[in-house]
């Protein structure tokens, strides 16, 4: 579903991505781990396509089409989710407004009708229970004054009335207590089927105990250094990154 | 893909869409500011002495005025005499019925969107349109006169209503108000003129539509709405120009008189041509507009939605002499390419127990300059009046200015005064987020300005509110991609 080849990025002319190499399989779990400023949210931001990154280098194929020669917008009407790692505050718009845009922009693009009244009120509920989402917060300024995590909780309902091939979660753990943790992860897990695909970016294993990724990768310094399944995750909450940076610099330095 | 940059040359490069001319056979005067003029147009109208008098001695103030300094941009030259200050369709004898009215007239009116046929007119809304210095057509006379409702041009109700004319004129906008308002008080040429008389919510809107055609003329019109006791009017003017290469002048007053428990909504929806993208023509817009809140318990509302205009200069005010009364100001400004906008609000408590409340939306984009200057003066007996301000900018894009003025005076230790002000930009976040949702850039842009002005538009009558809001998308969006 998802090919990335060789991916260089800079930003601000730094060099930040320097040589992503990852492929992504229908229905799979992937997490992406690493220390501080190793590039987690800029390939995040790469795929989704922000503005202030340039690609210097590499393809990212997303279903046969070329992702980087799409716009912000048309990657996301292809079936890409970003759920940011900080939620931008609109004021004034309502969530369902937004929500309502998104949607049938999304589905105009498919060539499908778009979902007016009493359909697209009926979707929204049944989501709303899906993912646990206060229906308080329908109806307030899109993430005005929500919580930190119930910002969180609102990507994840976007995840789930968009729904997209693949869903990007940034850091979505970030700033969440045990009992939002859980209840976010329920709905990525409830989310989760044959045809979705997820890339999980976080900093600590902890969220990993909730969702259960199939492949676990490292990132260094802008490269995916290792590989491997969900032990990997567990043997670095025990032993940290350093380990991994030194069987690196062995391996360059011979 | 797009980026910030082109959108806001895209918001920067938008067309004025009402800028055709009209090409009619018009009595003009000869250009010049002077005792001749003044007397011309009074004659032209078969006015009483008492009003040629009001007007000279509204000339006469005018010739002691000075222009002000104080505003927030450079005075424009303005060459007065080259003005010329009467220009009207020619008409082969008196009006009875619409049927006479000009066809290519009808047609203008009819492209602006403002069918003066009644059968075609919007339910609900009565209008009276002024073409330069006249009104051509009102539409529903009939039908309002049947609930006693006066509503008619300026020049009629001088004819018909000289008492009531002359009892409420210059009472809220004195002659000597200020130079333009002065200027107005010697030639203006026509206008609106409302009276709902007591007990009665008038049936429907009502509205005036201002076109400015005739080139080098300037625009002096005056409205004036009377609510007696108990009455309910909704008022809603709309104005365009022609694209012209030089500045015009509009320089209109408006006064409101709102007795015993009256209350008066005054909504403006302002599109006057803004000028080209360097800033070449476009309308001043310097208009003077006031009410008063003579009656206890009145009210007074004033609504504006300003997107046109080369200069809008204007503070729709309002006197809460009556106790317990109260005034509202909701506005929202928007300049984009060179535009400049002064404005804001003067509200004074006077009586007792008043209240009022403002709320300002500025939105500036291109290398447009945005100021809300407003004063909120609280008298020694104005006991427990209260006041709240809330003034917010947006910013798009980083050539653009915004400012604020706020100037509170209180003489009365019971009086609650708030103001509260933010400055917002469209954060490239805020889009990119949108963008990331699937909603592309135009689109992201028009999500959030509707958002940001939800509240004043909410403000306007239904039919107005949807017209508004597309009108804000015109002028903001431009065509991305």
């Amino acid at each position: 579903m998802l090919t990335i080849k060789n991916l260089h990025a800079e930003v601000e002319g730094k060099q930040i991505l320097k040589g992503i190499n990852l492929e992504i399989g229908k229905g799979e779990m992937h997490a992406i781990m690493g220390p501080n400023g190793s590039g987690k949210s800029s390939l995040a931001s790469v795929l989704a396509g922000r503005e202030n990154y340039t690609v210097t280098e590499g393809e990212v194929w997303f279903n046969g089409k070329n992702l980087l020669d799409m716009s912000p917008e048309d990657r996301a009407r292809e079936g890409v989710f970003l759920a940011f790692q900080y939620p931008v505050e609109i004021p004034g718009v309502s969530n369902l407004n937004f929500l309502k845009t998104a949607l049938n922009e999304i589905r105009t693009y498919k060539g499908l009708p778009a979902l007016e009244g009493r359909e697209f009120l009926k979707l929204t509920k049944e989501k709303q229970q899906l993912v646990d989402f206060n229906a308080n917060l329908m109806n307030r300024s899109l993430n005005e004054g929500f919580s930190g995590g119930e910002k969180k909780r609102n990507e994840i309902f976007q995840l789930a009335m968009l729904d997209p091939q693949l869903a990007i979660l940034d850091e979505t753990d970030s700033g969440l207590d045990i009992d939002a943790l859980r209840i976010v992860s329920n709905g990525v897990n409830k989310l989760r089927d044959a045809e979705k695909s997820f890339v999980v970016i976080t900093h600590y294993q902890r969220l990993l105990e909730y969702i259960v990724p199939d492949f676990v990768h490292v990132l260094y310094n802008g490269r995916i250094i290792k590989t491997g399944t969900k032990e990997l995750a567990l043997e670095l909450e025990e032993r940290g990154y350093d380990w991994l940076k030194e069987e690196l610099h062995l391996k360059e330095s011979v | 893909m797009m980026n910030s940059n082109e959108i806001i040359d895209d918001i920067a490069n938008k067309e004025y869409e009402f800028g055709f001319t009209t090409d009619i056979e018009m009595d003009i005067a000869p250009p010049g500011l002077n005792e001749d003029i003044i007397r011309f147009i009074s004659a032209k109208k078969n006015e009483p002495e008492w009003l040629l008098e009001w007007r000279l001695k509204g000339f006469a103030a005018f010739k002691k005025m000075q222009f002000p300094k104080w505003q927030h941009f450079e005075m424009p030259e303005l060459d007065l005499q080259a003005l010329s200050y009467y220009a009207a369709p020619r008409k082969k004898k008196q009006l009875n019925s619409l049927d006479e009215v000009d066809p290519e007239l009808l047609a203008t009116f009819e492209k602006l969107g403002i069918p003066l046929n009644e059968q075609k007119a919007l339910a609900g809304v009565a209008v009276d349109a002024v073409f330069d210095s006249v009104s051509v057509a009102t539409t529903f006379k009939g039908k309002l006169k049947e609930m006693g409702v006066i509503f008619c041009s300026f020049g009629e109700a001088v004819q018909e209503y000289p008492d009531l004319v002359r009892k409420y004129l210059g009472t809220v906008v004195p002659h000597s108000d200020n130079i333009f308002a002065a200027l107005n008080s010697a030639v203006f040429s026509d206008g609106s003129f409302t009276y709902i008389p007591k007990g009665v919510r008038c049936p429907m809107e009502l509205s005036t539509y201002f076109r400015i055609n005739a080139q080098n003329t300037g625009q002096f019109e005056r409205t004036l709405i009377v609510a007696d006791e108990g009455s309910y009017v909704s008022y809603l003017e709309g104005c365009t120009a022609p694209m012209r290469d030089e500045n015009q002048l509009h320089a209109a007053v408006v006064e409101l008189v709102a007795m015993d428990h009256a209350e008066i909504k005054y909504s403006t929806v302002q599109n006057w041509y803004p000028g080209d993208k360097d800033g070449k023509g476009g309308i001043y817009n310097f208009v003077t507009k006031r009410g008063i809140c003579k009656g206890n318990a009145s009210k007074i509302s004033w609504t504006q939605v300003e997107t046109g205009s080369a200069i809008t200069w204007k503070y729709p005010s309002v006197i809460l002499q009556g106790d317990y009364s109260e005034g509202e100001f909701y506005s929202v400004a928007v300049v984009r390419n060179k535009q400049i906008a002064d404005t804001g609000t003067k509200i004074h408590h006077i009586g007792k127990g008043t209240k009022s409340r403002i709320i300002s939306k500025g939105i500036s984009a291109g290398r447009g300059d945005n100021s809300y200057r407003g004063l909120v003066a609280v008298g020694p007996r104005a006991d427990n009046a209260r006041n709240f301000t809330q003034c917010d900018s947006l910013l798009i894009g980083n050539q653009c200015g915004s400012h604020t003025f706020p100037y509170i005076e209180s003489r009365n230790k019971t009086a609650m005064i708030e103001h509260e002000a933010t400055t917002s930009k469209i954060g490239e976040d805020q889009i990119f987020y949108l963008n990331a949702r699937g909603i592309d850039t135009e689109k992201a842009v028009a999500l959030i300005v509707n958002g940001y002005v939800k509240e004043v538009l909410n403000q306007l009558p239904m039919e107005f509110a949807v017209e508004a809001q597309k009108l804000l998308s015109i002028t903001l969006e431009g065509s991305v991609g």
